[in-house]
């Protein structure tokens, strides 16, 4: 259940990029990737968009960052990033146009998941599904634990769900209580997304996205290829 | 019908020659398939803000290299951006140049930074010109026809 739901949802990308082109060339390259992405021109910029989206359905699920920027450089955003208790595990990519080797493995030991040479490729993009995934399912299995606690300490009408952990004897009998509750959590799963994409039609403040919707949308839910 | 085609074939030489003349690289391809249906005009938008992001940070270049003496930080800092813009649209040979200039730079070597922007300058409205011709003729020539690509 927990994959197909991670496949319906879709993924949005914070791209961070004082380059004007590099923000376009990385926001069509993304898009192609079917994420959604939010374009923003400095790791300042970018902060503040995390810090105001944090707690509503606008979560980013990945922040992707030039390493050369004016202020603040990409890997001082990475600090802040992982510095901070609410962000820290948003996975973070360093794009860069040169190739120095202290400046990659300073960013990766950082907290990096993956450092691009610019200019960057579709190809290197796959490499993000796996730290995109793993975030998901994380995120996935706290909401269900969150709720299923929240559940155990309600007071429901009808029968009132039992604790997921069962003794064996009375197997049969939890096997129908963990279905019903399974599908509670679907529903509440579904209602969920259904929220989130509501807030991702609402336009982000920050300069640089892009309005157009050149694909159809499909009520957030993306066409994953 | 047939006007179409000689415009397409057109259109097919002028890119082929870009390529073998090395001012363009691969990049531009990978613009190229960027480029569809739902985003059609998606090469020439990249290539207009490159050159007007450029053009801004050629006059930059230029008077900073008017100043006595020359802060060759300064310099090395506006031609990393102007190298990145330029890779970012393929532009082989304005590539080469900014690295050159990089590398001058770098030495502190004033006459060199003064040469090679010499080139660059002539290679980029080269480019530049050759590039407004080649998308004015995607236009006669309708907007889905984008040169097929050599197999």
């Amino acid at each position: 259940m927990a994959a197909a739901a991670v496949a319906e949802s879709q993924f949005h990308v914070l791209a961070v990029d004082d380059s004007i082109i590099d923000r376009k060339l990385i926001e069509r390259l993304l898009k192609t990737s079917s994420y959604q992405v939010t374009t923003v021109d400095s790791g300042s910029k970018a902060l503040e968009f995390l810090g105001l989206h944090d707690d509503d359905g606008q979560s980013i699920n990945l922040v992707i960052t030039d390493y050369c920027m004016p202020g603040m450089t990409g890997y001082d955003l990475l600090k802040k990033i992982k510095e901070s208790s609410s962000l820290r595990d948003i996975p973070v990519v360093i794009m860069s146009s040169e190739n120095v080797p202290s400046r990659i493995s300073r960013c990766l030991e950082e907290g990096a998941e993956e450092f691009f040479l610019k200019p960057v490729r579709l190809s290197d993009l796959n490499k993000l599904k796996p730290h995109l995934m793993k975030t998901k399912i994380k995120d996935q299995i706290k909401q269900q634990s969150q709720r299923q606690q929240e559940e155990e300490s309600d007071e429901s009408d009808f029968q009132s769900p039992s604790p997921p952990q069962q003794q064996p004897q009375e197997s049969q009998q939890s096997q129908q209580q963990q279905q019903q509750q399974q599908q509670q959590q679907q529903q509440q799963q579904q209602q969920q997304q259904q929220q989130q994409s509501n807030n991702n039609k609402r336009k982000a403040l920050e300069e640089g996205l892009s309005p157009e919707r050149t694909r159809p949308r499909y009520n957030g839910i993306a066409t994953v290829v | 019908m047939e006007r179409n085609q000689q415009l397409r074939r057109q259109l097919a030489s002028m890119r082929q020659s870009l390529f073998d003349q090395g001012h363009l690289d691969e990049q531009f391809i990978l613009l190229e398939e960027l480029q569809d249906d739902a985003n059609p005009n998606f090469v020439e938008e990249v290539v207009t803000l490159h050159y007007r992001d450029s053009a801004r940070l050629i006059t930059t270049i230029e008077r900073a290299l008017e100043k006595s003496p020359l802060d060759f930080n300064k310099l090395d800092g506006y031609m990393h951006q102007f190298k990145g813009s330029s890779t970012s649209i393929g532009a082989k040979k304005v590539k080469a140049e900014s690295t050159q200039f990089r590398e001058y730079c770098e030495a502190g070597n004033g006459e060199g930074c003064l040469k090679t922007f010499q080139l660059l300058k002539r290679d980029y409205a080269t480019l530049r010109r050759k590039l407004e011709a080649y998308f004015q003729l995607a236009r006669q020539a309708g907007p889905n026809e984008i040169a097929c690509r050599p197999k």
